[in-house]
């Protein structure tokens, strides 16, 4: 498609889906905290992806092919740092932290 | 004023302890012996023009090889204190040094031998080997190549300023163990140093990988697809994209220290809200994958040697590069078994367990191909092959070591102990030291011209593989005696045998490292003799053999077209030589730049180690200036004619 | 010649010396081809720092050691301005590129001055934030969570300044040289790097604000 209508395109989906996101959090329209965090992150890819096809044209022509490759790689590696990070983490957390000290992270300034 | 100038260095930071006198002694007098030389036999100008300002790989892999073999050295300088100090200091005995700097001690030995010898040599054969295996002239960003090595030597000076200014190292073992390494209980020099030296240096390594990556997608040579590489440079693929994926983990790892060193952030910090066991997370998801960007080009080497001296392809090609590639990615999901201990509990250390014992079923698969290559070939038993057998027999001992360790329940048991101290030394030295070994025996007529002599080659391997078991089999014993690692001190007698035993491995390990020198002195003087004229001593089957040795600058007269995997090898079985048509070559000029930023970055870590903010200032905005000096010059390259090409080969043939 | 998506550029009919030889397109486009990997290489690092950081935030998000927890001083009006901001230099950036492929040398200036007015503008507003914060007590020396929000964010508004600067000098080298194959290339590299940047910033607005006021 032409580049102009690609940019064009891509900055109204990303306009529309960030106003989506930040006004579902902001008027609180859902409750449930889970649920709003799982809508902004799904919002958050699909825009991801606008930018990715509309502004940077990734897997288009012959070159971009082994850049879609890397990052969809990349994408995963970065999936894995911060999910496991947060999995392995709070599991030390709570299995290493008696009460006390489990409070004193989070909130109290004994020291 | 003094501190805007020279921060907290003081009058105090000179050398005025035995082994910082010495070491600066050292220091200084191999300057000044390099200097003597150059000025004596009026070799500056050579030296600049011909080494140190070359984008060509083949001189920047040398200079990696000269590099990492001085740190190899330095490295076990340290290691021979620590023989010494455990074979003696035992009850009433402290042995020799004092506990502050054993700490040290033990600390720059890791750093050194992991980051700066075994890497450099990693990556100086990665830049002599792989151009030449995919038929191509040089790498993707000539630039980057010579900047990557010149932050790879500021980053071994830097380690070793601390002789000179400061007079202490880290003393936090070899990746500074959050809260230990925070100011709270470690406020001078000695981390700053660790943390810079390893960020310059880190950064010269992934500019490596990210340009071998680029290298090896976008350089072959036409009709060579992936599938017809031979295994050295998938090797280098893996390590490269393992490079790529984890050295910004490192760098941002050592970034968030730095903040909380330097800012007062509570990222690692005991208090403050900071979490120490993150920084464990992070630096091991890091640290894992990075001993297996270690072995995975070793493993490349091996088969590379198994197939050249069965005088037979490699067997199960693909499966050999499956297992590459799976060993590549499964060592990125198995950090978290080096703190099992920690308490994440029974899930987590039951995924991570599980996980690290997969890496089994991919090794085995490198084994068996490598095995099978073996069989029923046409078996020449030279030194690099014999290199690769002292590889197969200590290597897969300390593999199965290393299952053991795999389970969370055992390892509670032998986790930091000196059972996991043999177990990693095994796979360093058995896996990568060896296989570092035999590819500079297997390639060095390829890049110097003449063969190295056999015969001390052999006794080499033989000193090395006796050495190295009798130093590391007591520690296997003493790590299931109960001995932890880093001790600088013991009470129980019935260990100090086997103490003396692993430093009498030392001196057996020393003969061998002598004997290589040796070997070096011997086959110079022997040169003449052993002068590769064929440019394919061992009858091999891959491109690099195709080209004279030692190879001219510009590589191949004419880019070679591929039609099979074992390139040069059908070439020869099909034996017409093919019509020279000469072209054009477009070769990268020399470049100072390189030099220039990396003495901007070895400044600006200085100047960070003794904040000196004012100056780490002006070495930033000279690095950026030097790097748009640079990336705004057009006329980086140069062209060779075909005529000149075909006169200079016709001048070698003549 | 191609750009980083490898899809062929206008054929150069704007092109006022027409004897550019076979073999220079071919160098070119070879040269193009190499420098657009490694660039998108030197981005996948960059991105795998930044996943870093984020996994720093996560785990420390709620280390607030008695100080100020998320809730507290997140302003989202002001996030969501700068999204905006930095969303319409994404696409004026694009537009840059595009023109810059197509020799338009004076669009491709207004763009990229543009461009950068805006990133400016988003700079500024992070930096009263900081400022407003740090002022008020609630410095990155506060908590593990205050070290980690400032790092993260302070990190991407570095990448920001990193690139406002390289656009200045691109634009000081484009008054200079004109539109050369090696400027177009320079300008399409720099291109890619300010997409990449609003892509974090999605990340950015969506776990550290959007999700810190909703957990």
């Amino acid at each position: 498609m032409n580049r102009v209508v690609s940019y064009s395109t891509g900055l109204l989906l990303a306009m529309m889906l960030t106003i989506t996101a930040f006004s579902l959090v902001l008027t609180r329209a859902i409750a449930a905290s889970t649920v709003i965090i799982a809508v902004v992150l799904v919002l958050a890819m699909i825009q991801l992806a606008v930018q990715l096809f509309f502004f940077l044209h990734l897997g288009q022509g012959e070159d971009s092919k082994w850049n879609a490759v890397q990052f969809c790689f990349t994408f995963g590696a970065v999936i894995v740092v911060v999910l496991a990070s947060v999995w392995i983490m709070t599991h030390l957390n709570y299995n290493m932290t008696p009460e006390q000290v489990r409070q004193y992270i989070n909130d109290q300034s004994t020291f | 004023m003094k501190e805007l100038l020279l921060g907290r260095l003081e009058w105090s930071s000179l050398p005025h302890e035995w082994f910082t006198i010495g070491g600066t002694g050292a220091l200084i007098s191999m300057a000044l012996f390099c200097v003597a030389l150059l000025t004596y036999f009026h070799r500056w100008k050579w030296l600049w023009k011909e080494w140190l300002t070359s984008t060509d790989p083949k001189r920047i892999g040398i200079m990696y090889m000269v590099v990492a073999a001085l740190m190899l050295f330095r490295g076990a300088l340290d290691a021979i204190m620590i023989w010494l100090q455990q074979s003696i200091a035992v009850g009433a005995n402290h042995g020799y040094l004092a506990g502050a700097h054993f700490q040290q001690i033990f600390t720059a030995h890791g750093d050194i031998m992991v980051f700066f010898a075994t890497m450099g040599f990693l990556v100086g054969l990665m830049n002599l080997v792989v151009p030449l295996q995919i038929g191509a002239r040089d790498l993707a960003s000539p630039f980057l190549n010579t900047l990557g090595f010149w932050l790879y030597v500021a980053g071994a000076i830097l380690i070793n300023m601390f002789f000179v200014f400061g007079g202490e190292f880290a003393a936090a073992g070899w990746l500074a163990q959050a809260p230990l390494a925070e100011l709270q209980y470690n406020p001078g020099v000695g981390v700053d140093y660790w943390i810079w030296s390893l960020q310059v240096s880190g950064l010269g390594t992934l500019l490596g990988g990210i340009n071998f990556l680029a290298t090896i997608i976008k350089m072959r040579a036409p009709g060579m697809t992936l599938l017809r590489m031979p295994p050295f440079t998938w090797a280098t693929l893996c390590s490269s994209v393992m490079i790529i994926t984890i050295f910004p983990i490192l760098a941002i790892t050592i970034a968030m220290l730095t903040l909380d060193r330097y800012l007062g952030m509570h990222f690692f910090t005991a208090g403050g809200g900071g979490n120490p066991m993150m920084y464990v997370n992070l630096i091991w998801m890091w640290g894992h994958p990075e001993v297996y960007v270690l072995i995975i080009p070793a493993y490349g080497v091996y088969s590379e040697i198994v197939a050249t001296f069965s005088q037979k392809r490699l067997s199960g090609y693909i499966s050999n590069v499956i297992g590459l590639g799976l060993v590549a990615l499964i060592s990125q999901l198995v950090w978290l078994h080096h703190f099992f201990t920690m308490g994440a509990g029974a899930d987590v250390n039951a995924a991570f367990g599980i996980s690290t014992e997969l890496i089994v079923i991919p090794t085995a698969i490198l084994l068996f191909s490598w095995i099978m290559t073996l069989y029923r070939g046409r078996i020449r038993f030279k030194s690099p092959l014999m290199w690769f057998l002292a590889f197969i027999s200590t290597f897969t001992f300390g593999g199965m070591a290393g299952m053991l360790l795999a389970f969370p329940a055992a390892d509670y048991q032998v986790h930091n102990s000196l059972f996991l101290i043999a177990h990693f030394h095994t796979m360093i030295i058995g896996g990568a030291l060896f296989g570092i070994f035999a590819a500079i025996t297997y390639w060095f007529p390829k890049f110097i011209g003449f063969t190295l002599n056999e015969r001390l080659g052999k006794y080499a391997v033989i000193l090395w593989l006796t050495g190295f078991i009798t130093a590391f089999t007591p520690l296997y014993i003493l790590g299931f005696m109960g001995a932890t690692r880093r001790l600088d001190h013991y009470t129980n007698p019935s260990w100090q045998p086997l103490f003396i035993m692993a430093a009498l491995g030392f001196t057996i390990l020393a003969a061998g490292a002598a004997m290589q020198v040796l070997q070096v002195i011997v086959s110079i003087v022997q040169r003449r003799k052993n002068r590769d004229t064929t440019g394919d001593p061992w009858n091999a089957r891959s491109l690099e053999w195709s080209t004279p040795s030692p190879v001219p600058y510009y590589n191949f007269a004419a880019t070679p077209v591929v039609t099979s995997r074992d390139a040069f090898w059908e070439m020869k079985q099909a034996g017409k030589q093919p019509k020279k048509r000469y072209e054009d070559i477009e070769l990268s000029r020399n470049t100072p730049h390189g030099i220039y930023i990396a003495i901007g970055a070895f400044i600006f870590g200085f100047a960070m180690v003794w904040h000196m903010f004012l100056l780490a200032a002006l070495m930033l905005i000279a690095m950026i200036a030097f790097a748009i000096i640079r990336t705004f010059d057009d006329d980086t390259e140069y062209i060779l004619p075909a005529s000149k090409v075909k006169a200079l080969e016709e001048a070698r043939q003549a | 010649m191609t750009d980083i998506a490898g899809q062929a550029a206008v054929q150069p009919t704007h092109f006022k010396n027409a004897h550019v030889s076979a073999a220079h397109e071919a160098r070119t486009a070879e040269k193009n081809s190499k420098t657009y990997f490694l660039f998108w290489t030197y981005l996948m690092t960059d991105l795998l720092m930044f996943a870093g950081l984020f996994a720093a935030f996560a785990v420390l998000r709620g280390n607030t050691f008695g100080g100020p927890n998320e809730k507290d001083i997140y302003s989202l009006s002001l996030v969501l301005a700068e999204t905006i901001i930095l969303l319409v230099s994404s696409y004026t950036a694009g537009i840059a590129v595009y023109a810059a492929g197509r020799k338009r040398i004076k669009t491709t200036i207004t763009l990229l001055a543009i461009t950068g007015a805006l990133g400016a503008a988003f700079l500024t507003l992070e930096l009263t934030e900081f400022a407003h914060l740090i002022g008020e007590g609630n410095s990155f020396q506060r908590s593990g969570f205050l070290s980690s929000y400032f790092s993260l964010v302070g990190t991407h508004g570095l990448h920001i300044t990193a690139g406002l600067l390289w656009l200045t000098i691109l634009l000081v080298f484009l008054a200079k040289r004109g539109l050369s194959d090696s400027m177009i290339r320079k300008i399409t590299l720099f291109g890619t790097f300010w997409h990449f940047l609003d892509i974090v910033w999605i990340f950015i607005f969506s776990i550290v604000y959007l999700m810190g006021v909703s957990l």
